[in-house]
């Protein structure tokens, strides 16, 4: 089987083949963090996140967020709606915890950007 | 009339690695014009991470990789002037400026031009239809959902799907909306692997490839879109019509350097790049202007911007110092299967230990191999597994090499064996 | 509510009408569906005042077309309107057109219109772009360029400063006659009046067969285009279009006022005044056509496709009647090309027609007064202008240089400026090679906040043509 890695831009494929649940055989990857991304995406795929929350007296109306690590892929929708009911003063500095353990997941909603 | 030794026109990420660079290699008299509010550019609208992979060894968000190099500019006292305009350019390179505290000329010894560049408009790939409130592309749609928090529509279609459409499909989806499809008109993505599996395939939004949008209906909004299968001359082919009930159209037909005011100094364009030709300092043929990032041709990765923008930062410094004379070297050409090569010349080909010469191919390929030559003579082979026009390819060349060529250094893809 | 003289319809032919009635003591009141000054059929056409040879003799079409091209010059002056007498090159591609042009050339003769015939090497050094089969050339140095919409809100606005009243977004949906006239039920309520002029364009017919049946119909025809940028300026310098066939005058190829390329139009009958809708037939045929009369055609320089219907009736004349028994109620049907050029003149035709009783006013204005333009300051004086106003420095649409300034500007004037379209056709941010891809965001922001409404609110054009849906954001300034 295949996949096309994203980890980064370069989006490797990668075959595989899938025993009891979990990949083996894996090549095509071009370094060692696309053999971890497949093994996580058959057995439990994550993905990183990333929207705005609504920031009360920045210089813009939106604040840039990201999740500090992959998220499970199930979770996506229920973080956006963590995020959803977020807002936020400014100032924020990059790396700022916006929410603490998103959605139970135990990852944090962090800022991507600092604002004044 | 104020006078500054570079004066870089733009302050995105080519603007501050020029500038960042410039001050490295000893100019201090420097001024970076920004016409948004803030240095950044348009990573400043794309929030969504996948930058800084060669750069910081990380992915960051646009604006995070934005605020490092302005930090870095800040940090060198590099001055910026934001809500800046710059209305006119002319060839003995003095500018005039506009902002809220005046209208100004400034003399320059030397100018870098980072302008970024603009998206193709529905008007310019002149869909049939309507013209109703509705349609956008996707880079104002971000603009509007990124940075000002609207909520732009509820049911859309994309047309295109380079990388500013995928990440926007992905981006309206996880905002509640209902994205109904993308429609390519080429047989292959013009986007990265990565993003058709993340933003696409993750939300189970379906791409129509050889497909483009025909008909546009509604009025004062939109409400209908038709795409049509379209045959290897990208015709459409009747009878394949698809309709999709739709309140908005986002475009992601691709982005054209925005040259205008290097137009208007009377710079010739590459009709290729639709930027201006440069050498390997990223020196215009205009001497003391150069250009970097997507004013010169158009990046996929904002990596690469930055390396363009320290390159011409260099270039520019090596100019003001004198050091950048006598210019005598090769023209590149873009050889089979290669859309474009750059630099367009070698100038100074003994001045630096390598030269790194960056192309796109045309078409996507399986099992290839990259051949640099030097009119018959074969001077490097390089084997890909795959090539694809959305990912830009780069070659690097040592000093030694460079010297030697006579004719022009073409770079071309072949079928490997 | 009541009046002296209801003008339906505010395209350029009511706001001519308006600008030359509004010096009588009367009450006027000028009312459109649209929600703005001049926003169909004025909208969306080439943009030409006609030199007048082209109309066949004893028409309304050459009289008022000779006499509007005449007025042109000092109407623009007084409104401060931009013209640019460009002229014409009507160019000849064969022998046997010798007959028609001829024809023309007589006509010019006879009605004093400047011409002169070139020879294809004396036009092509004017025009390097002729085609290579371009025998001679009748030159029309009268024939001019201007802003539809300009004029037509240029003089709306004095019409409005000398008391005229002016009513967007108001349908006329029926007509009574009552014992002072006539009775108009809109959208926006029941209008009296003692006096109606429909000019309502596309949409003449219907208002003239409200009060009497009319065997007169609009056949909406529609003209695509195309629009090249500022790159493409100097593709041609004069409008080129072919010797004129009983289709029409053929495709022509027009600089603007604003240095941007009009090609266009095409002819074709929709039954649709709705149809605005531009085609890959119609500007495939456009791209076909062109060839007749211009080379080196720049089209990858097309920043936006549009079409335009004009209001064309069967009898192919302008119809300017009162209707049938009506002493007070007059149509005007049919106003196509040369409906442009002809303007100013039919406004002062409609005048002495209905011979009205009103006194003309002991004092009135006839020049606009909003005369400031930015852009034509040095760098000197935009420098002095902006230290007093710093909002003239802040630059918001990058492709026409336009200034939050201006854009402030045109939203406080008479009949300002309210949705984005209405600031695009004021002040042109939108009108450049990005569309407004980068501006349209500011401008949203800058009527929200000028205007006092939500961003949500901010309309495109029309009714329900809403940019935004919705706003989730904080309360920052962006």
């Amino acid at each position: 089987m295949e996949l096309t890695c994203i980890v980064c831009p370069r989006g490797c494929t990668i075959s595989y083949d899938v025993v009891n649940g979990e990949a083996v055989n894996i090549t095509g990857n071009s370094c060692p963090r696309g053999k971890v991304y497949c093994e996580t995406e058959i057995k439990a795929p994550t993905r990183m996140l990333t929207s705005t929350v609504p920031v009360i007296g920045g210089h813009y109306h939106q604040l840039p967020v990201i999740t500090s690590a992959p998220i499970p892929k199930e979770k996506i929708f229920d973080v956006m709606d963590a995020i959803h009911s977020t807002s936020v003063t400014a100032p924020v500095k990059v790396g700022d915890v916006i929410i603490a353990d998103v959605a139970g997941t135990g990852i944090d909603i962090l800022a991507s950007r600092s604002m004044n | 009339m104020r006078k500054v030794q570079c004066v870089i026109i733009g302050g995105g990420s080519a603007g501050l690695a020029a500038a960042v660079e410039l001050k490295k290699n000893g100019i201090d008299d420097l001024l970076i014009l920004e016409k948004g509010p803030e240095p950044g550019g348009i990573l400043n609208q794309c929030i969504h991470n996948g930058f800084g992979l060669h750069e910081f060894k990380e992915e960051l968000s646009g604006p995070a990789y934005a605020e490092r190099f302005a930090d870095q500019a800040k940090e060198l006292g590099i001055p910026i002037e934001c809500n800046t305009t710059v209305t006119a350019f002319y060839p003995d390179k003095t500018i005039e400026v506009s902002n809220s505290s005046g209208y100004e000329i400034i003399q320059a010894e030397a100018v870098v031009l980072a302008m970024g560049c603009q998206e193709r408009t529905a008007g310019q790939i002149q869909i049939p239809g309507m013209r109703p409130q509705g349609v956008y592309t996707a880079g104002t749609a971000q603009r509007y959902v990124n940075i000002d928090g609207y909520s732009i529509g509820k049911r859309v279609f994309i047309l295109g799907s380079g990388d500013i459409g995928l990440i926007m499909a992905r981006r309206m989806t996880l905002e509640g909306a209902k994205v109904l499809g993308i429609a390519e008109l080429m047989p292959y993505s013009n986007g990265l692997q990565r993003n058709i599996v993340q933003c696409l395939k993750d939300y189970g939004i379906p791409l129509y490839l050889s497909h483009t949008v025909t008909n546009i209906e509604g009025f004062p909004r939109l409400n209908k879109v038709t795409i049509t299968e379209v045959d290897a001359n990208r015709r459409p082919i009747p009878g394949t019509e698809k309709v999709f009930e739709v309140d908005t159209l986002l475009l992601s037909v691709g982005l054209v350097p925005d040259n205008t005011l290097t137009v208007e100094a009377g710079i010739q364009l590459d009709p290729r790049t639709r930027g201006v030709e440069v050498n390997e300092y990223c020196e215009s043929p205009m001497p003391g202007v150069f250009a970097a990032g997507n004013v010169l041709h158009v990046h996929d990765l904002v990596d690469y911007v930055t390396a363009e923008g320290r390159k011409a930062g260099r270039g520019a410094a090596k100019y003001l110092k004198g050091e950048l004379k006598e210019r005598g070297g090769f023209p590149t050409k873009a050889g089979n299967g290669v859309g474009y090569v750059l630099p367009q010349r070698v100038d100074y080909p003994k001045e630096d230990p390598t030269v790194e010469f960056s192309f796109r191919v045309r078409t996507p390929y399986k099992n290839a191999k990259i051949v640099v030559r030097d009119g018959d003579t074969v001077l490097k082979e390089i084997k890909k597994p795959a090539l694809l026009p959305a990912e830009m390819e780069k070659v690097i060349l040592p000093n030694n090499v460079l010297a030697n060529i006579r004719n022009e250094l073409t770079i071309e893809v072949k079928e490997a064996e | 509510m009541k009046y002296n003289i209801t003008i339906i319809g505010a395209g350029i032919i009511g706001s001519s009408i308006a600008y030359c009635l509004s010096k009588y003591d009367c009450s006027i009141l000028v009312v459109d569906k649209e929600n703005d000054i001049a926003n169909e059929v004025s909208m969306a056409n080439s943009a030409i005042v006609h030199a007048g040879h082209d109309p066949e003799d004893g028409t309304l079409k050459a009289l008022l077309n000779v006499e509007g091209n005449r007025m042109y010059p000092q109407l623009c002056e007084d409104i401060g309107a931009r013209i640019r007498h460009v002229g014409a090159y009507t160019v000849m591609t064969s022998p046997e057109q010798q007959a028609t042009m001829d024809a023309l050339i007589k006509r010019a003769e006879e009605r004093n219109i400047p011409y002169e015939v070139l020879t294809a090497e004396e036009a092509r050094k004017e025009e390097p772009n002729l085609a290579d089969d371009v025998i001679k050339v009748l030159s029309l140095p009268s024939t001019a360029i201007i802003i539809p919409w300009e004029v037509a809100l240029k003089q709306m606005q004095v019409a409005v400063l000398n008391g005229t009243e002016v009513k967007l977004n108001c349908e006329v949906k029926a007509i009574r006659k009552n014992e002072n006239g006539y009775v108009l039920e809109t959208s926006q309520g029941e209008i009296e009046t003692e006096y109606v002029i429909n000019c309502a364009g596309l949409y003449a017919d219907r208002i003239a067969n409200m009060i009497a049946p009319l065997d007169i119909h609009t056949n909406p025809r529609r003209g695509e285009y195309f629009v090249l940028s500022h790159d493409a300026k100097d593709f041609v310098h004069h409008i080129v279009y072919p010797i004129p066939t009983d289709k029409g005058k053929g495709i022509l190829a027009v600089p603007t006022v604003d240095e941007n390329i009009l090609l266009g139009p095409n002819a074709e009958e929709t039954g649709s005044c709705e149809a605005i809708n531009t085609t890959s037939s119609g500007l495939g045929y456009i791209r076909q056509e062109l060839a007749r009369s211009v080379k080196n055609v720049p089209f990858h320089h097309t920043i936006r496709t549009f079409a335009g219907l004009r209001p064309s009736i069967s009898t192919k004349d302008f119809y300017i009647k009162k209707a049938e028994g009506e002493e007070n109620f007059l149509n005007l049907l049919g106003i196509d090309s040369p409906g442009i050029a002809s303007a100013p003149a039919i406004a002062r035709y409609v005048d002495d027609l209905l011979k009205l009783p009103y006194e003309v006013k002991a004092s009135y204005e006839t020049k606009n007064p909003y005369r400031f333009n930015f852009q034509d300051l040095t760098p000197e004086e935009k420098d002095a202008y902006i230290k007093e106003h710093p909002a003239y420095g802040n630059i918001v649409c990058r492709c026409e240089q336009i200034s939050e300034g201006e854009i402030i500007q045109s939203i406080h004037e008479v009949l300002g400026a309210h949705s984005i379209k209405s600031v695009k056709k004021r002040v042109r941010p939108g009108m450049g090679k990005c569309q407004g891809g980068f501006c349209q965001p500011l401008v949203l922001e800058i009527l929200a906040r000028e205007l006092k409404v939500r961003p949500e609110d901010v309309l495109y054009d029309q009714i329900g043509s809403n940019v935004v849906l919705d706003w989730k954001g904080g309360n920052g300034n962006a």
